[in-house]
């Protein structure tokens, strides 16, 4: 017998000032299919301001399938997704794009425009958002983007120029350009090795605490999910299996869940 | 090379051209990627267009002379290599040329930014990567081939004058009197208009190719590869039904 999100231990009590979390984005009875092959049934999962959810699942479990429709790269067949208060669902083309300016997206394949610089890579979205209206403020985003993630002096280089750890930091530049209220990461670890991995787990830390983004992050990487998680939701056979704080997760004697932990 | 069945590529290709007309025309405009894409398409092509227009007229001249004099009619090879070059020739070779050089590299560009995740991260970034990739391509191929077909064309013309003079003498203003004098609007306008939708299809293949290639790296060839061979295909039906066309206007 599968155990459900509610017998669960009780989650630890939260400070008086926390009680009433404003939800960023809400996950509600979403299923995505592909042929016969259903990933995503009947999903749920919401997201506090301020908060990391982690994600974790195997591979090919639905965890990028399921960030893809929370940002509109794909559609889901059943089910609502609200982010900042708008349901992604039924936003037209316009609606969806100025919704966007608010969510960053970390790929896991970093997908940082090869032909461009790092500089013209975090231009990019700023310019298509009209986010700064003179050279000045353009290279001021740009040098603090950079310095954030502690890559201050590679603006004038190429991506293929980057080392897998600087691409990603690059990656995550480009997204806190735009001073997204939430993040979303697939998979910010995969490939790199275990001291890079490391740095990029802080620094998703550091991004939350400095700018107080909420971050949905996807990943299999358990030093990841224990680094950055306020709170895990494990994805087993296209539901939410089980979801609490990482420790909870952790006490809990149900072998499907005690397997990620081992 | 049409690893999917005939009717669902050209319903792909048919709807993607829809998408196009569509999309393209409402704001916003994507001016200044367009531009670039015109500069990179259009200019950066003229060397390579410019050789092989040289080429084309060299040959022609050179290849014809002797047959031509034969008869003692040495005086109608410019007139001939005129109407052959502006007529069929001009237009179809740097189509073909075109075709190799800029659909290959539209496809494998778009190819390579889809398996690399570059056209979702434009798209999550508040971009429509169809108007900004696509669009800018298709209306620089469709405005920069007629552009280069008729340098090419003058190119052509002036290396047959060239030819002319490397095993006679003929002066450059009779060379032009006779190859005008020949020339009607009916021989430049249909061969102009239909170079229009021979970059047309250049560039909506390649873009095609590109857009949806998968598989990696190996997807990424295909896509280059077929964005060739599918548009000089496409550029060949395309010159058969544009005579087909004037035949039944009375321009042939």
């Amino acid at each position: 017998m599968l155990p459900e999100p509610e017998t669960l231990p009780a989650a630890p009590p939260a400070p008086a000032e926390m009680a009433t979390p404003e939800t960023v984005l809400a996950v509600e009875h979403v299923v995505k299919s592909f042929g016969d092959n259903h990933v995503l049934q009947d999903f749920s999962l919401a997201l506090h301001r301020g908060e990391n959810v982690v994600v974790l699942g195997k591979s090919g479990s639905g965890k990028s399938v399921l960030i893809k429709c929370v940002i509109g790269l794909l559609v889901p067949d059943a089910g609502r997704i609200t982010v900042l208060g708008q349901d992604v669902t039924r936003l037209d083309h316009a609606a969806m794009d100025q919704l966007r300016a608010r969510v960053g997206f970390l790929f896991q394949s970093n997908a940082l425009y090869d032909s461009m610089t790092v500089r013209d890579n975090l231009l990019f979205p700023l310019r298509r958002h009209w986010l700064a209206h003179r050279r000045a403020e353009e290279a001021a985003l740009v040098r603090q983007a950079l310095e954030d993630v502690g890559l201050g002096h590679t603006a004038d280089m190429m991506p293929a120029e980057l080392s897998g750890g600087m691409r990603k930091r690059v990656a995550l530049a480009r997204t806190l350009i735009l001073r997204p209220d939430i993040l979303l990461y697939d998979e910010p670890t995969t490939g790199l090795d275990p001291v890079t991995s490391r740095e990029i787990s802080h620094l998703i830390r550091e991004v939350q605490q400095k700018y107080g983004t909420a971050a949905l992050i996807i990943s299999h990487d358990m030093s990841c999910v224990r680094l950055t998680a306020d709170r895990v939701a494990l994805l087993v056979d296209g539901r939410c299996y089980a979801e609490g704080t990482y420790a909870q997760l952790q006490a809990l004697p149900d072998p499907r869940i005690h397997e990620f932990f081992a | 090379m049409l690893e999917q069945p005939l009717l669902t590529e050209a319903g792909g290709m048919a709807h993607f051209a829809g998408r196009f007309f569509r999309e393209g025309f409402r704001p916003r405009y994507e001016v200044g990627e367009w531009l670039y894409q015109c500069y990179v398409i259009g200019y950066q092509s003229l060397p390579l267009v410019g050789v092989t227009g040289f080429i084309m007229g060299m040959v022609l001249t050179l290849q014809s002379r002797p047959t031509m004099a034969q008869f003692g009619a040495e005086s109608w090879i410019p007139a001939m290599v005129g109407l052959t070059i502006i007529r069929e020739m001009g237009p179809i070779i740097t189509a073909l040329i075109f075709a190799g050089k800029i659909g290959s590299s539209i496809g494998a560009e778009l190819g390579s930014m889809r398996v690399t995740e570059q056209i979702d991260a434009m798209e999550v970034s508040g971009t429509n990567p169809f108007k900004y990739l696509v669009v800018t391509r298709v209306l620089a191929t469709t405005l920069m081939l007629p552009v280069l077909t008729l340098l090419a064309d003058a190119i052509a013309l002036f290396a047959s004058f060239v030819g002319l003079n490397m095993r006679g003498v003929t002066t450059l203003a009779l060379y032009a009197n006779n190859v005008l004098s020949r020339l009607a609007f009916g021989d430049v306008l249909p061969a102009f208009i239909k170079t229009f939708f021979f970059g047309f299809a250049v560039g909506l293949i390649g873009c095609y190719k590109g857009y949806h290639a998968d598989k990696g790296t190996e997807g990424v060839g295909q896509a280059a590869n077929s964005a060739v061979v599918v548009s000089s295909l496409v550029i060949f039906v395309l010159d058969l039904l544009a005579v087909q066309i004037t035949g039944l206007l009375g321009l042939n």
